[in-house]
C-alpha cells in the first residue's frame, strides 16, 4: 500500500512548508507573543560562579555539556575522547584546530548549468565570475559549508566559524559572488581562534565586506558611511550600554576607509589612492580626540591601522566581544553580576593576551561558571544545532562517496531546511546577524514559534519514519540501531533510556517519566524488562527479519516521543 | 454515499472505467476523489479499542463450566471454584471471573459478544512480535509496518496529514491515551494518532497548565518551549473545546483505576463532539507468570484486579455514554497479545498461550457467544494450548465492514486477505465477503453441481501453501477444507456435504498469489 511513495510523501509536504518559509513571521505569532519574555528572565536561581577553574566531577554529562556548547551536537565517540583526558585536556582538544584546511567547494551544477571553465567536481573557487553559474555557485558554497559542519572534526572550529559569521554578518545573495563568500568563510576558518584585530582587519578590507556595505564605493568625493557605522556599532565598540561614538566618528571613520577597492579577478582588494580623502580625520571625545592623520598616496592604506588601533584602545570593544562570545556559548542574560564576575574578567584577559581569542575562550570552558548547573541546558538549539546536531549524534551518514553533485544535493536539503526554520546558512537576515543572539529580551526564544516549532518536530519524525533523498537515490535517515549501539549496554532498556535521554534531550527526565517511555515504547506495555533484553540479544545474535524489525518498531516508537519532548530543543 | 456508490454513478454506463479517457483506478486512487467520495459515509461510530497488555488469561476470565474436571487437572492452584463463577444470562455452560459482575450485567442487557477461541495459525508466543501481528493484522511469519486501524484511516481520510484538519475532518483520526502511539495506528505514511501520552497531559491541555520547572535558566526556556509547544499542537484546541462542552455524568466511575480515568476521557471527548472515530487505551499487568492468584483465595489477587478494573471501567463507561446520548454509536473491544497456558505453573501462575476470548461491548453488538467452550485435553501437559477457533481478523472484519460499514473489498485490502466476518454486531450487513472470479487455472469448477451428497474439484498448484474455503452466501465461513503446503502441480478434492444445508456456497482457493472462487450448490 504505497509504501514506495512515503519518502517522496514526506519531501512533497516539506517542500511546501519551505515554501512557506515567509509565514515565520513571529508578530502575528499570538502563542510567541504570549509566552516569550517580556523582560528579562527574573526569579531565576543566583549564578555567582566565576571564572575560576572548575574542579568539580568530569564525567558523561560535563562532556556532553562541553560538545553541545562547542560543535554541532554531541557524538557518543566524542565524549568517550574527552572522559579519556582531564577536564582541562579536553578543552584544550576542543581549542585545538584541524591541522589541514577542507577540500574547497565543488562545481556540483555542471548538470543543471554548464560551467564554461570548471569541470564537474573541480573546485570554482578561484575560476572566472560567470553570470550564467553564479546562482549555482551560491548554493555550492552553502551545501559545502552545510557539509563542513556534518563533517567537522573535535574541535570547535565549525562553531567559531558560525559565529564569526554570524558576528561580522554578510549575505552570499547580496554579495553576489560565491567566491568572496567562500574566500571570508575561508579567512574565519584559519583565524577561527584567532587574534580579533587580525580578523577586523581582514574583515574591513575583504571583498565580500567591501560589497556587502559598499565600502568599495566609498569615495572622497561620495563617502559611504556603511561600513564605517558598522564596524563601530555592530563589529567591534557596539552601542546600548553607555552614550559613547557620535555621528562624527563614524563620518570620520568613513573617511579613513576611503579608496578601498575589489579586483575581481584576484577576488582581492587593493587601495587607489586618487579616491582617498587626504585630509585628517578627528574623532570626538570617547576616542580621546584621536586624529588619524591624513596620508597620500599608497601610505593612505595605512590609516586603517591607525583607526583600528584607536578602536582596539576602547575597552569597549574588549567587552563586546565577549559579551558575544557568551551569548554564542553560555546564555544570553547577562546580569550585573555576570557582568562583573564574567564579563569584565574576559575583556581585561582579552586585552592582556592582545586580543587573542584562544586564551579567553580556553578561561571560559574550563571556568567554574560554564560547568555551573545554571548554565546548562539553557542554549535554545539554533535551526542548525538542531538538525546538523541531530545527524551527528544520531550518527546519520551523508555519504560523500556517492557521486559529488548527490552528496551536495542532501547538504543542500539540510541547509533549506534550516531556512524554512529561520536559519538561512550564508543568508543571515541582516549585518546584525540573526536576532536570537542580540535581539533583547527575546533572544534564543525567537527560534521557537508556532511555524519553526511544528517544523522542527516534523523533521524529527521524517527522520525516523522514511528520511529523505531528495531525488538522489540515495536515503538518508536515522538507523535507530545503530544509534542504540552507541549504548554500552542496550540490552537494559533503563541504560538505553538513560543512554537516549542523555544524548537527545537537554534536561534530564523524571524517573516516572523515563519510566512512562520505557514501559509504553520500548517494552510496548510489558512490565518485565527482560522482554526488552531478550529481543535485543535475539536481534544482536540474529538479525534477520522479523528480530531486526521488533527491535526497530520499539525503538522508533520510542525516539520519536523522545524527540516531540520540549527538552529536546534545549542544549 | 459509499465509494464504491459514487463511482458507479458517475459516468455512463459505457464508461464505466474511464473518464476523460484516464482509467478509473487512477482517478480512484487520487486523494480528492477518494476524500468526495468518503466525506459523506460517515457513521459517526466510534471504536474503542482495550489493549491488556501482557497477555490475557482468558480461561480464568470466561470460564467454561462444563470443562471443570479438565481444569481442575490443569489448574487448580489457580482455578476459580465454580461455585464463585458468574453465570451468563442465557447459558449455563459458560460463565464470567467473579470480580466481572459489571460486565455479567451488561451481558444480560444485551451488550456484550464474545467469540471465543481467537488466534491466528503458527501464533507467536514473544509479547513484541504478538503485539506487533495483532496490531498490523498480518500473518504470523509476515511483516507489515502499518496498523490495520492505520490503513482504515488511509482509506478513510486519504492524504493524511495533508491537507488536514479540514472542515470535514476537524479532528484527531485517532486518539491514543495513556502511552505513546503505537503501530496499531501506523498507516502507510504517517501514523495518525494523537497521543495523550498520560491522564495528566489531558488535563494540561484542557487548563492551559505546564508541568512545573526549574528556577534555572534552562526551567525558564523549557517552560517557554512547554508553552509554544502546547498551544502549537495541531489537535489541542480541539481536544480543548470538546472538553469543554462535555462532563463525565456517570456517578459509577471507579477510582484508581487507570482503565477507567482513560475511558472517562474517551466519553468526554466523544461526548463533547470529537469526530474521532478511533480511540486506544490500555491496561498493563497481563503477564501473570507467577502469582495470578491470591495463594489461598483464588478468587483475588493479581488477575481478579485486572478483572475486577475492566468491569468496572467498561460498566461505568457504557453507563456514562448513555448518560452522554453516545452510547448507540460506540463500541468497545478488548485485544490481547495471546492467552495464556492451558496448564499453570507451579508458581501460581500461567505461561504465554494460543487462544483466548475476546470481548465487543456496546448495544450495537450482536449479544452471545461466537464459538463454543474450548476443547481442554483431560490431563493438559505444559505443552497443551487452546485451539484456535476463530482468526482475529475476523473480528476486525466485522468492526470494519459492520461497525464502521466500509466496503467489503476496502476491508479486505485493508487485511489483506480475505476473512470471514464474523457477526459480531447486531443486524450485520449481508456482506458477500466472497466474488465469482478469479483464475480457472488455480481453482476449477467442482463436479458435480450441484450436488447432494458430495462433490470433486482440482485446482493447480506452484507450489506453496493452498488454502480452500466453503463460506456461506452471506459470507460466513462454514468450513476450511484445506490449509497445508502442496506440491506443485494439480490435485483433487473430494468434499461431503457434512451438515450443509441446501443452497448457494463459495468455493473460494487463497494461495500467496491468487484468489479464485466458484459458485457451488447443494441441493436436497
Amino acid at each position: 500500500m504505497g509504501k514506495v511513495n512515503r519518502r517522496e510523501f514526506f519531501e512533497e509536504v516539506i517542500a511546501e512548508r519551505e515554501a512557506n518559509i515567509q509565514d515565520v513571521s513571529i508578530e502575528k505569532d499570538k502563542a510567541y507573543k504570549q509566552y516569550v519574555n517580556k523582560i528579562a528572565p527574573l526569579g531565576l536561581n543566583k549564578t555567582t560562579s566565576t571564572l575560576n577553574q572548575y574542579a568539580g566531577p568530569w564525567t558523561e554529562d560535563e562532556a556532553i555539556h562541553l560538545l553541545r556548547r562547542t560543535t554541532f551536537g554531541v557524538k557518543p565517540a566524542d565524549v568517550a575522547t574527552l572522559l579519556s583526558m582531564t577536564m582541562s585536556q579536553a578543552v584544550d582538544k576542543i581549542l585545538t584546530l584541524p591541522s589541514t584546511s577542507p577540500i574547497p567547494p565543488l562545481n556540483n551544477y555542471n548538470a543543471v548549468v554548464a560551467d564554461p571553465t570548471i569541470p564537474l567536481g573541480q573546485t570554482w573557487v578561484n575560476a572566472p565570475y560567470d553570470s550564467n553559474t553564479a546562482g549555482q555557485r551560491y548554493y555550492s558554497f552553502k551545501s559545502w559549508w552545510i557539509g563542513q559542519m556534518l563533517n567537522q572534526d573535535l574541535s570547535i572550529q565549525e562553531k567559531m566559524v558560525l559565529f564569526w559569521h554570524n558576528h561580522f554578518a554578510t549575505e552570499v545573495l547580496t554579495v553576489g559572488d560565491a567566491r568572496k563568500s567562500y574566500k571570508l568563510n575561508a579567512m574565519f576558518r584559519a583565524n577561527a581562534l584567532g587574534n580579533f584585530k587580525t580578523i577586523v582587519k581582514n574583515v574591513t578590507l575583504d571583498p565580500s565586506m567591501l560589497v556587502y556595505l559598499n565600502g568599495y564605493l566609498n569615495t572622497k568625493t561620495a563617502p559611504d558611511e556603511n561600513y564605517g557605522r558598522e564596524l563601530q556599532e555592530l563589529f567591534t565598540i557596539g552601542k546600548g550600554f553607555t552614550p559613547i561614538y557620535d555621528e562624527d566618528d563614524i563620518k570620520a571613520a568613513a573617511k579613513v576607509l576611503t579608496g578601498w577597492r575589489i579586483n575581481n579577478t584576484t577576488i582581492s582588494s587593493y587601495f587607489d589612492a586618487t579616491k582617498h580623502e587626504t585630509a585628517n580625520k578627528s574623532f570626538s571625545s570617547y576616542y580621546g580626540n584621536y586624529v588619524v592623520v591624513g596620508k597620500t598616496g599608497s601610505a593612505g592604506a595605512n590609516e586603517v591601522d591607525d583607526l583600528l588601533y584607536m578602536i582596539f584602545r576602547s575597552h569597549d570593544t574588549a567587552l563586546h566581544i565577549c559579551r558575544k562570545l557568551y551569548r554564542c556559548f553560555v546564555y544570553y542574560d547577562i546580569d550585573s553580576t555576570i557582568e562583573t564576575n564574567i564579563i569584565a574578567p574576559l575583556a581585561t584577559l582579552l586585552v592582556s593576551k592582545g586580543y587573542d581569542i584562544k586564551p579567553v575562550l580556553e578561561t571560559l570552558l574550563k571556568s567554574e561558571h560554564f560547568y555551573d548547573v545554571n548554565s546548562r541546558a539553557c542554549f535554545i538549539r539554533t535551526p542548525l544545532d538542531y538538525l546538523v546536531g541531530m545527524f551527528r549524534t544520531m550518527q546519520v551518514n551523508i555519504p560523500t562517496t556517492i557521486p559529488i553533485d548527490k552528496t551536495y544535493t542532501l547538504w543542500n536539503y539540510v541547509r533549506s531546511y534550516g531556512n524554512s526554520l529561520a536559519m538561512d546558512l550564508g543568508d543571515p537576515p541582516n549585518v546584525s546577524g540573526w536576532p536570537a543572539f542580540y535581539q533583547s529580551p527575546d533572544f534564543y526564544e525567537i527560534w521557537i514559534n508556532s511555524t519553526t516549532l511544528p517544523k522542527r518536530m516534523a523533521f524529527a519524525d521524517l527522520m525516523l519514519n522514511s528520511g529523505f533523498s531528495a531525488g538522489t537515490g540515495t536515503t538518508v535517515k536515522i538507523d535507530v540501531m545503530e544509534f542504540a549501539k552507541q549504548c554500552n549496554n542496550a540490552s537494559d532498556p533503563n541504560a538505553l533510556i538513560d543512554f537516549f535521554v542523555k544524548y537527545c534531550l537537554g534536561l534530564p527526565l523524571s524517573a516516572a517519566s523515563k519510566k512512562a517511555l520505557k514501559d509504553g515504547q520500548l517494552l510496548s506495555g510489558q512490565t518485565s524488562d527482560y522482554y526488552w533484553t531478550i529481543a535485543w540479544t535475539n536481534y544482536l545474535s540474529n538479525p534477520n527479519t522479523t528480530n531486526t524489525n521488533t527491535v526497530k518498531t520499539r525503538l522508533t516508537n520510542t525516539l520519536i516521543e523522545l524527540l516531540r519532548l520540549p527538552e529536546h530543543h534545549l542544549c | 454515499m459509499k465509494r464504491r456508490d459514487f463511482l458507479k454513478v458517475t459516468p455512463a454506463a459505457g464508461l464505466a472505467f474511464m473518464i476523460n479517457g484516464i482509467p478509473i483506478s487512477t482517478y480512484a486512487d487520487h486523494p480528492l476523489l477518494q476524500m468526495m467520495a468518503k466525506s459523506t459515509a460517515s457513521t459517526g461510530r466510534v471504536l474503542v479499542v482495550i489493549q491488556l497488555n501482557g497477555g490475557n488469561d482468558g480461561l480464568n476470565m470466561v470460564i467454561p463450566i462444563d470443562k471443570y474436571s479438565e481444569l481442575s487437572n490443569a489448574r487448580s492452584n489457580i482455578l476459580i471454584p465454580q461455585n464463585k463463577v458468574l453465570s451468563l444470562s442465557n447459558t449455563n455452560l459458560t460463565g464470567l471471573h467473579p470480580a466481572m459482575t459489571g460486565i455479567q450485567k451488561m451481558y444480560a442487557d444485551g451488550m456484550v459478544n464474545i467469540t471465543q477461541g481467537v488466534s491466528y495459525p503458527d501464533p507467536n508466543f514473544s509479547h513484541f512480535r504478538a503485539t506487533d501481528i495483532w496490531f498490523s493484522a498480518s500473518d504470523s511469519k509476515v511483516y507489515e509496518e502499518s496498523g490495520w486501524l492505520g490503513r482504515y484511516l488511509d482509506k478513510k481520510y486519504p492524504g493524511y496529514p495533508k491537507d488536514y484538519p479540514n472542515s470535514d475532518m476537524p479532528d484527531p483520526l485517532a486518539i491514543q491515551i495513556g502511552s505513546g502511539v503505537s503501530m496499531i495506528t501506523q498507516g502507510a505514511n504517517i501514523n495518525a494518532a494523537m497521543a495523550i501520552s498520560n491522564i495528566n497531559s489531558f488535563y494540561q491541555i484542557v487548563n492551559n497548565l505546564v508541568d512545573p520547572a526549574p528556577a534555572t535558566p534552562a526551567g525558564h526556556e523549557l517552560t517557554f518551549i512547554r508553552y509554544v509547544m502546547q498551544q502549537t499542537q495541531t489537535y489541542n484546541q480541539v481536544i480543548k473545546d470538546a472538553a469543554a462542552k462535555a462532563n463525565n455524568l456517570s456517578s459509577l466511575y471507579p477510582t484508581n483505576n487507570s482503565l477507567a480515568d482513560q475511558l472517562k476521557i474517551v466519553a468526554r471527548l466523544i461526548a463533547g463532539g470529537l469526530k474521532t472515530p478511533i480511540y486506544v487505551v490500555s491496561l498493563g499487568g497481563f503477564d501473570t507468570h507467577s502469582n495470578q492468584t491470591d495463594a489461598t483465595d483464588t478468587t483475588i489477587g493479581a488477575h481478579a484486579t485486572l478483572m475486577q478494573k475492566i468491569s468496572e471501567a467498561v460498566y461505568a463507561f457504557f453507563d456514562d455514554a448513555k448518560l452522554l446520548d453516545f452510547h448507540t454509536r460506540v463500541a468497545a473491544m478488548t485485544m490481547s497479545e495471546f492467552g495464556r497456558r492451558i496448564k499453570s505453573n507451579a508458581s501460581g501462575g500461567t505461561d504465554h498461550g494460543s487462544s483466548a476470548p475476546v470481548m465487543v461491548f456496546g448495544p450495537g453488538v450482536n449479544p452471545g457467544i461466537i464459538g463454543s467452550n474450548p476443547v481442554l485435553p483431560a490431563n493438559a501437559s505444559t505443552s497443551d494450548n487452546i485451539p484456535m477457533q476463530n482468526d482475529f481478523r475476523g473480528i476486525y472484519a466485522a468492526v470494519l465492514a459492520d461497525w464502521f460499514e466500509l466496503d467489503i473489498n476496502d476491508v479486505n485490502d485493508i487485511l489483506m486477505d480475505t476473512f470471514p466476518v464474523l457477526p459480531v454486531f447486531k443486524g450485520a450487513r449481508t456482506t458477500i465477503n466472497t466474488q465469482e472470479g478469479g483464475s480457472n487455472e488455480a481453482l476449477e469448477q467442482n463436479y458435480p453441481n450441484p450436488f447432494v451428497n458430495s462433490t470433486s474439484f482440482k485446482f493447480n498448484s506452484d507450489g506453496g501453501n493452498v488454502r480452500v474455503q466453503i463460506f456461506d452466501a452471506n459470507g460466513r465461513l462454514i468450513r476450511t477444507i484445506t490449509d497445508q503446503q502442496y506440491d506443485r502441480g494439480q490435485h483433487e478434492i473430494t468434499i461431503d456435504r457434512s451438515s450443509m444445508a441446501a443452497g448457494n456456497y463459495f468455493l473460494t482457493l487463497t494461495n500467496n498469489k491468487t484468489k479464485s472462487t466458484r459458485r457451488m450448490t447443494v441441493v436436497d
